[in-house]
């Protein structure tokens, strides 16, 4: 193929213009050269003889009529073994790697292996040569981590083939040929350990997509118990700044129960990413023993990196997600977070002088964002097992405020939302997510009704208390109070969850429904109460035993003894008014 | 030789376009003016059109005045010869030294890579307990003080200058008041802090584009500084006149607005700003203190409401006080246990009291009867405000720890405050002394 040029005819900020011969590719990745340095770019708009293309580098230095090479690629991700525990920026450059070679900074114009080529991997084949296969199918398998990483054939290879040639169970390099395959029209395909992959086009390689029905569970009380997420599901979790959106993405990247990953730090704080990046190698994987960054990828593109690699990093992540959801395992996406993937997009089109629409936000923002999540789903593979990626993303809306684009656009295709509140967040309640204006359309392991009682004594009890706030505490009846203080208790010993705690930050489910049920049990309980004062001073000591019990290890001895305290508390005090 | 352009096509705004050739983007050229000479950078390039914004602005501009390119993207000198000098926005001395040009940088380098950067574990003292104590500010951290016009925020910002343990200032002022100017660099003059000061100072009355240069020339060579093992305070003020600058500048250009008229890129243009904060692991550090007023005293406005996305925390001045609620260091965690076992103890339980209090004077204004706990509560919190919240207050984290176990035992019993044991036993004060000394105090 003869190598396509062009020349750069105009340069705004990250945006150029290029005049090209022959044919383009839309999304075509293109390098500039600028003397030694060559920036990578992306086809975004052709017209005529002119392709426009964002530039994932500083476009500092560029000139008039500098060369651009077109690779006749689309902007894509590597896939193979040694994936796993791997710092990238948004274009899959691994971080420590360049760290290692330039320093401090982030040069231009370096990339490097996605993976090591140079690892060896011991290989163990599934196939036979006659064996009938098509793409997505498993080849053979390397072990990564605590998982069976398998070779499959690559997902570009459309039709079924028939495999010619399989490697011997032994040691390979990535670049090895394990395996060759033969099409109907007898072409031999040479396969090896590692293939790329376009980040913008979703991997389709699976019998079909199921509705999700299976809780994911947090071990966040509040989110398994009353807005639960489902594995292969989609939930967004809108907040304030400050109002601990990133804490929360924190927590579930450490708890959740689900075999991989993968982080995307999009276009946030650079201090957040590093707690990650230095406490996961030291925290222990509960389920597996071993260390939390062998499940995790960290996709890496902070507030300061270029603003076209932050719109590529969510569709990397995502395509990472994929890939490992292939291999039968459950995967969590969280992005922290989509507003600044949204605002990437404004920039370009502001930049490509596109017609504004709300907030000066492109007219297809609900489009892609809807097509991101889209990527999340419960699948039946070619296998017949089934496998999960879950997508959950924050939202920065604009001064707080949920009637913005951004968020609205994803509450659309989202099946949970998890709303913070500033009022929470700043009150000291933690997770800050809001109960009342919460909700989720998957179900939870918590019996729907009593889920739903409980929601309803939420919501009376803030009625009363924004009606006390009127007529006082002298003005309300003294049953209004009580549900008042029934509220207020759920609130404080269920609702609500210590996140430095080993104990309390971790509520398994078993623990959630007892637990539960027992809160539950209070809830619906008439007590003999004869006035305020001795109303308040009954809740806020139950209150004290609920959170001390939730300090106590999960039927370990000292819980059951303040069970039982709480029991014969409770047992003097309960009775049935007539 | 650099070729002259001497056929200037459009002037707008302060945005000039010339034909010419061979320019690359973010270039540096000198416009010679019947005024004198001004610099311009590169902001767009399309074909053979150049489009220049002129820090020193359009005024006076005439179609056939001398455009020569420089061949070079905006640097900036770094020496220790900087030291208690003062610059204007284009890096040209302000005082009566001479214009430094040897060792040059360029300015907004490349971002840090994340995977080099370090957990931030060190207190920056400041002598000011509602940072020390209650919101403690750490190397590398980026903090705004978010207040409105008439709030004593540069006088805060040069009392902090003056008083936290680290090597060297940068001070990046944009669109200051020529007064405000003076009262920096009388201040740190007093105080002997200007040798080891650097000024990069824009007035309101400079031209506008200039004020754009400044947070890009101070982090610059904070950013050399700090390579070289040195721990740096950058101050910077005012950035809401920095993102008015940017909001100028992207209208003329007909960039599309996004929100009140600020350009849709104003939090990565702020974010590669503040992101140069950083703890160099082997090396210095870069601390960043901004001003951020608020127009309207609306936290939603753009350029507060983007900011607070950015940084680690915010400090609401107002009033004159740095307010406890809403204030926020969110790197606190990471060095108050370091400091003294009460510190978080404290932290909490006063800021707790302190919010008891603030709801019994709601009460107390409404007309409602005081019961003897909110009588303790109102000494409570004119004692917090008046020893601990006034900014004159100027005492070290350990003494204002002590006050503070001072001011509670004053107003309450040990038991009416929820402190663990352990803490009241060892820290609550017993002799009478103590407290008749505070008591003087509120006699007076």
């Amino acid at each position: 193929m003869p190598e396509r040029t062009g020349r750069i005819q105009s340069i705004s900020g990250n945006l150029i213009a290029v005049k090209f011969q022959g044919s383009i590719i839309q999304n075509e990745v293109g390098f500039v050269v600028c003397g030694k340095e060559r920036l990578k770019s992306e086809v975004i708009r052709i017209s005529g003889d002119t392709a426009y293309m964002q530039v994932f580098e500083s476009t500092k230095g560029l000139k008039i009529d500098d060369v651009v090479e077109f690779s006749g690629q689309m902007l894509s991700v590597q896939l193979g073994p040694g994936l796993l525990g791997q710092i990238y920026d948004g274009l899959q450059n691994p971080l420590p790697e360049l760290a290692a070679k330039h320093g401090f900074f982030l040069k231009r114009g370096v990339f490097l292996n996605a993976i090591d080529f140079n690892s060896k991997w011991h290989f163990t084949p599934l196939v036979k040569p006659g064996d009938s296969v098509s793409a997505g199918m498993p080849l053979g398998y390397v072990p990564e981590s605590i998982f069976k990483h398998y070779i499959m054939v690559p997902f570009y290879l459309s039709g079924s083939f028939s495999v010619e040639d399989i490697a011997a169970e032994g040691e390979y390099q990535i670049k090895d040929i394990i395996a060759s395959i033969k099409d109907s029209q007898a072409n031999k395909h040479n396969i090896n350990m590692a293939f790329a992959w376009p980040v913008k086009i979703p991997i389709t390689a699976y019998r079909q997509k199921l509705a999700p029905n299976e809780s994911l569970i947090t071990k966040v009380r509040i989110i398994d118990t009353f807005y639960p997420i489902a594995r292969g599901g989609t939930y967004c979790i809108p907040g304030p700044f400050g109002a601990g959106k990133t804490v929360l993405q924190q927590i579930t990247s450490r708890h959740a129960e689900t075999d991989v990953v993968v982080i995307a730090a999009c276009g946030e704080r650079a201090g957040e990413i590093v707690d990650t990046l230095r406490t996961f190698p030291e925290l222990v994987d509960p389920r597996t023993g071993k260390s939390l960054m062998e499940r995790t990828i960290i996709i890496c593109n902070t507030s300061s990196m270029p603003v076209a690699a932050r719109e590529a990093s969510v569709y990397t992540a995502a395509t990472l997600g994929e890939y490992y959801r292939q291999m039968g395992l459950s995967v969590l996406l969280l992005a922290d977070s989509t507003s600044r993937w949204a605002q990437a997009m404004r920039e370009v089109s502001g930049r490509l002088e596109e017609i504004p629409g709300e907030e000066a936000f492109p007219a297809y923002l609900e489009s892609r964002i809807s097509e991101f999540y889209e990527r999340a789903g419960l699948v039946e593979l070619l296998s017949g097992e089934n496998s999960s990626l879950t997508i959950g993303g924050t939202i920065s809306p604009a001064g707080g405020n949920f009637e913005e684009p951004v968020t609205q656009a994803t509450l659309k295709v989202v099946g949970a939302f998890l709303g913070l509140s500033r009022d929470r967040a700043e009150a000291r309640k933690f997770p800050s997510i809001h109960p009342l204006e919460s909700w989720s359309k998957y179900p939870s392991f918590i019996p729907a009704e009593s889920a739903q009682e409980a929601k309803k004594i939420l919501f009376k009890g803030n009625e009363v208390n924004q009606m006390m706030k009127v007529v006082g505490e002298e003005g309300t009846s003294l049953e209004d109070f009580i549900i008042y203080l029934k509220a207020e208790f759920l609130d404080s010993v269920y609702l609500q969850q210590n996140g430095f705690d080993e104990v309390d930050a971790v509520t398994s489910p078993e623990r959630q429904e007892y637990v539960f049920t027992k809160v539950h049990k209070i809830l619906s309980s008439d007590f003999l109460l004869e006035d305020k004062a001795p109303a308040r001073d009954f809740f806020y000591q139950l209150r004290h035993m609920f959170i001390d019990w939730n300090y106590k290890e999960w039927d370990s001895q000292e819980f059951k003894e303040q069970e039982k305290e709480i029991d014969s508390f409770l047992k003097d005090r309960t009775g049935n008014k007539s | 030789m650099r070729k002259v352009y001497n056929k200037i096509l459009s002037i707008s705004g302060n945005v000039i376009t010339v034909k010419a050739k061979d320019v690359s983007y973010e270039e540096l050229a000198e416009v010679s003016t019947q005024q004198g000479k001004s610099l311009a950078q590169v902001i767009k390039l399309d074909e053979d059109t150049v489009y220049l914004q002129v820090f020193a602005g359009s005024r006076g501009i005439s179609t056939d005045d001398e455009v020569r390119f420089l061949g070079r993207p905006m640097e900036v000198a770094f020496s220790d010869k900087m030291l208690g000098r003062i610059f204007d926005g284009s890096g040209m001395p302000r005082d009566k030294g001479p214009a430094l040009t040897e060792n040059l940088v360029p300015i907004a380098g490349p971002s840090v890579n994340p995977a080099k950067r370090i957990i931030p574990r060190n207190m920056i003292r400041t002598n000011i307990p509602m940072i020390d104590v209650f919101n403690s500010l750490v190397v590398s951290q980026k903090l705004p003080i978010f207040s409105v016009s008439g709030e004593p925020y540069n006088e805060l910002l040069a009392r902090i200058a003056l008083q936290a343990e680290v090597d060297m200032i940068i001070l990046g002022g944009v669109g200051l008041k020529h007064d405000e100017y003076l009262f920096f660099k009388d201040v740190l003059e007093e105080g002997g802090a200007l040798n080891r000061s650097i000024f990069f100072i824009h007035t309101a009355s400079d031209p506008v584009v200039e004020g754009l240069m400044v947070p890009d020339l101070s982090l610059a060579v904070a950013e050399q500084f700090a390579l070289s093992g040195k721990n740096i305070l950058v101050l910077l003020t005012n950035m809401t006149n920095f993102a008015d600058a940017l909001k100028e500048i992207s209208i003329t250009m007909e960039q599309v607005p996004s929100n009140r008229g600020f350009p849709g890129d104003l939090y990565s243009q702020l974010a590669a700003r503040y992101e140069k904060a950083v703890d160099f692991e082997g090396a210095g550090s870069i601390t960043i203190l901004a001003v951020t007023t608020m127009p309207g005293d609306d936290v939603t406005h753009p350029v507060p409401d983007n900011t607070g996305y950015i940084t680690e925390g915010q400090f609401y001045l107002r009033n004159g006080r740095i307010e406890p609620f809403g204030s926020l260091s969110r790197l606190k965690q990471l060095v108050n246990d370091k400091t003294r076992k009460d510190h978080r103890a404290i932290m909490d339980g006063m800021i707790q009291l302190y919010a008891e209090y603030k709801n019994t004077e709601e009460k107390r204004a409404m007309g409602f009867r005081m019961s003897p706990w909110d009588k303790k509560l109102l000494k409570y919190g004119r004692l917090f405000e008046s020893e601990m919240m006034d900014l004159s207050v100027n005492t070290s984290l350990e003494k204002a720890l002590d006050k503070g176990w001072n001011i509670l035992s004053e107003c309450f019993n040990p038991e009416e405050t929820s402190f663990r044991t352990d803490l009241i036993e060892e820290f609550w004060p017993r002799k009478q002394q103590d407290t008749e000394d505070i008591k003087k105090k509120i006699d007076k």
